[in-house]
This record gives C-alpha cells, structure tokens and sequence, in this order.
C-alpha cells in the first residue's frame, strides 16, 4: 500500500462531483410536455452528500456488444431505408477530461419516423431492415462511433399538431451514478423545435444547443454516409487533495 | 483544470425505452441461484394512482461485504467474492407498472465522517413524462439498528422516511415508487 492509499483508508476521502446548474436540466414539472404534469415528483429533492454508493458505478465492459451493434444499418440481412449518417463524437466530464470505456447506448425511430414497438401505431411504414437499437464503448480518448440512417420526425398527440424533431435518444453510464445521463441528440435546423416541449423545456438556450448535433463534412464517407458530431458532457468532479498536489508538480 | 464544460442536459426516455434499454439479464444484480438472493419487486405509481407502464428502475449497490469493485473506492477495488456479483441492475415495468430485480443485501458501508451507512440501494427511476431521471434509495425493514443511524434517512423528515423501506414479500422485499401524491417516495438531488 502506499502512503496516499493508507490516508485514504483512514480519512475515506472521496471524489466529489460538483453539482449541476439549476438550469443545466430541464424542470421535471414541465407543464407543455403533459406527461410531467401527474409524474413529476411535487415535494422539492432532498439534498442527498454524495457517498461512496453515489461516487461509484457500473463499469460495463465489452461483454455486452456484438460486433455489429454499432452499425445500425448492418443488423440485417438487407440494408435499412433512408439516409445513412454516421454519428460520432467524444464523452468527456465538465473538465474536460476524456471517458474512456464507458457504456453508449442509443435507440431511434427509423426513417419514416416509426419505432419498433407494438405501442408506435401511427400509420407509417416499419422498415424490416431497421432495428433502431446501438450500443458502443467509448475509446481511451471517449471517442464513440455509430452508424445509422437518419430517424424521421412522428406525431405524439402532446398538443394540436405536435411533432417531435428527428432525434436519436442517447444513454450514458460515465465512471460514477452521479454521472448517468439520458438524452436526446437533435439534428441542426430542425424546423420543429418551435413548438417541441421536450426541446424547450430544457430553459436556457446554450443548454438547449448542446443537444443539437453539428453537421461534420470532413467525417463524411464520401459517396456513402453523411455525418454529425455529437460531443457529450458529463458531470465534472471537484479537484481533490490529491490531484491539487499532482498539478504543482 | 482550466474552464468548466457544459453538462449535456437531460431528457426523458420517452415511451419506446425498452426497445434501447431492455437487457435479457438486466433484472440480474446476481445470477439466478445465488445463495441468499431474493427478489426486489414493486409498482410505480403515479399521482393519480395509476400504474406507470413506460418506465424503467436501475439500481447500484456494494456487495454483502460492503465493497465496490470500482477504483474510486478509496478502499481499493475489490472484485465481490460472490460470484457473478454485477451490482448493477436495470428492469422495466411490465402492462402493470411492475418492476422485478434479483439481488443480494449489501453490506453497511463507511462513511467519511466515521459513521456508517445502512445496507442500501441506490435506484434511478427513468420513464416518458420524466424529464430527468429521479434518484432515491431503498432501505430494508429488518435492519432497524443500522437504520436509525443511517445519516441519508436521518436527513429526510420523520413522515416521509417510510417511503424509503421496502416492506418483507413471500420471495423477497417490495418497494413501490410513488412519483406523486400523499404517498410520494423521497428523491433526492445529487
């Protein structure tokens, strides 16, 4: 044992992980998204100290992914319709730092904008060639890739003509609970935001601009795939003692 | 480090979680067989009393002895003797908003004051209408001891602790979730 880990021992000290912006997320009452409205917790969160259950977590390793998972456009006999996109980007904290090997998991409507599951009945065409499910680890720098077709835009009922923007739903793991995040990546220009509830309930603008992926022509493969780059943040951590003493050196 | 980055917000599963998210294994904080295992299963409900269909619960905990295999474990990373031990464990909610887990209690864990934690899971409850996902914890009732010192249930008021106990089950614990009403479970902001 070395000496930082005997201190450690006795003292427990843990990382901690700074806390998000109050408006860094979106409010759970939300009440344009109707959803939120009869499911969104009325008492205030109580403020929980992270502990060691909270500064650790899952470290799913590359025992869950098939060869093809991916590339969505490969999970089949013949090839999905619509336009192939490939997605890429990097997974990093709020310090910048690279998470490496970590859990991407994504989910999309195909093409025509329908999923693949019993409860999406609107009328437009399932593909036989599309899943619309991804799953890739992140790299030693937090790079990830996918390849997929572009989702379509549905209709949801939410309000009078409502639409979602095309979207692909993203799930990530991090290092630690504290870091778990779900989100949704939007396709820039979309001319749905406008009246999106989801989109907008995240309240401040820069946040909301996060979410839209950036049109990336030199990740293209030319005469095959468009791309879009999408740059994750996760939650960032509190220098500790330690690493105070590793930047003097 | 130099300046700070952005966290990329949250957003809701939406109603088609399960066809990203279902894990064959995912109910499997342990395998089936485990000696001790037991099931954890409840019901999420909303503030009309209606069952919630369209989410999903995942859970993390240390294993019997109190230990995370994970380097930030100041402890070290131990990988459980148990074997097959994940830790983690993510189920959906059936027709019924019933949501399955088969795992093992874990230990009581350190805390850095010197104090000590209740054998606990933490859980995240993730569903369409949930912007974010929602974070509380589950105590079980046959620890009262540790319970009572446990600093997470101390922190949160007398009338509301009890929606952080699961209750003994024929093959187990239950644990419902109330997102809303007279019954909401407590959440927690990390």
């Amino acid at each position: 044992m070395t000496t930082q880990d005997t201190q450690a021992s006795s003292a427990l000290v843990l990382p901690r992980y700074r806390r998000d912006d109050v408006d860094a997320h979106p409010p759970l009452l939300s009440p344009g998204y109707k959803s939120t409205v009869a499911r969104a917790p009325r008492h205030p969160l109580v403020y929980l100290p992270q502990r060691l259950t909270e500064v650790t977590g899952p470290l799913l390793g590359e025992g869950r992914l098939g060869a093809l998972d991916h590339d969505l456009t490969r999970q089949h006999d013949g090839e999905p319709q619509g336009q192939r996109i490939i997605v890429h980007g990097r997974v990093r904290d709020g310090d910048g730092r690279p998470v490496p090997h970590t859990l991407v998991e994504i989910w999309q409507a195909n093409a025509a904008g329908r999923y693949r599951d019993a409860r999406d009945t609107w009328p437009a065409p399932l593909d036989p060639h599309f899943e619309g499910v991804g799953r890739a680890l992140t790299d030693d720098q937090g790079r990830y890739r996918f390849i997929t077709v572009q989702p379509g835009a549905y209709p949801w009922r939410n309000h009078d003509n409502a639409w979602r923007p095309a979207h692909i739903h993203f799930s990530l793991f991090g290092r630690a609970f504290t870091q778990r995040l779900v989100t949704q990546m939007y396709f820039p220009g979309d001319p749905l935001f406008f009246q999106d509830p989801i989109f907008n309930a995240v309240r401040d603008p820069k946040a909301r601009e996060r979410m839209i992926a950036r049109y990336d022509h030199t990740s293209t493969a030319p005469e095959w795939a468009l791309a879009y780059e999408f740059d994750i943040v996760l939650r960032g951590r509190e220098s500790t003692p330690f690493e105070d003493e590793d930047d003097d050196e | 480090m130099s300046e700070q980055l952005g966290v990329m917000p949250a957003q809701t599963v939406g109603p088609y979680l399960h066809i990203g998210l279902r894990w064959p294994d995912g109910p499997y904080v342990v395998p089936e067989g485990t000696p001790g295992a037991f099931w954890i299963s409840g019901r999420i409900v909303d503030g009309t009393g209606t069952p919630v269909v369209d989410a999903m619960v995942e859970s993390w905990q240390a294993d019997p002895e109190g230990w995370f295999d994970h380097p930030d474990d100041p402890r070290g990373a131990r990988p459980s003797a148990l074997a097959g031990f994940r830790g983690f464990g993510r189920s959906e909610t059936d027709g019924q908003g019933w949501y399955r887990l088969l795992t093992v209690k874990p230990g009581a864990l350190p805390e850095p004051d010197g104090g000590t934690e209740a054998p606990h899971l933490t859980l995240s409850v993730f569903g369409r209408g949930l912007l974010h996902r929602l974070v509380t914890r589950l105590y079980f009732p046959d620890e009262s001891t540790a319970n009572a010192a446990d600093p997470v249930l101390r922190s949160v008021d007398a009338d509301r602790r009890g929606t952080l106990l699961a209750s003994p089950a024929v093959d187990g614990f239950r644990f419902d979730i109330h997102l809303q009403g007279d019954h909401e479970t407590v959440f927690f902001a990390l």
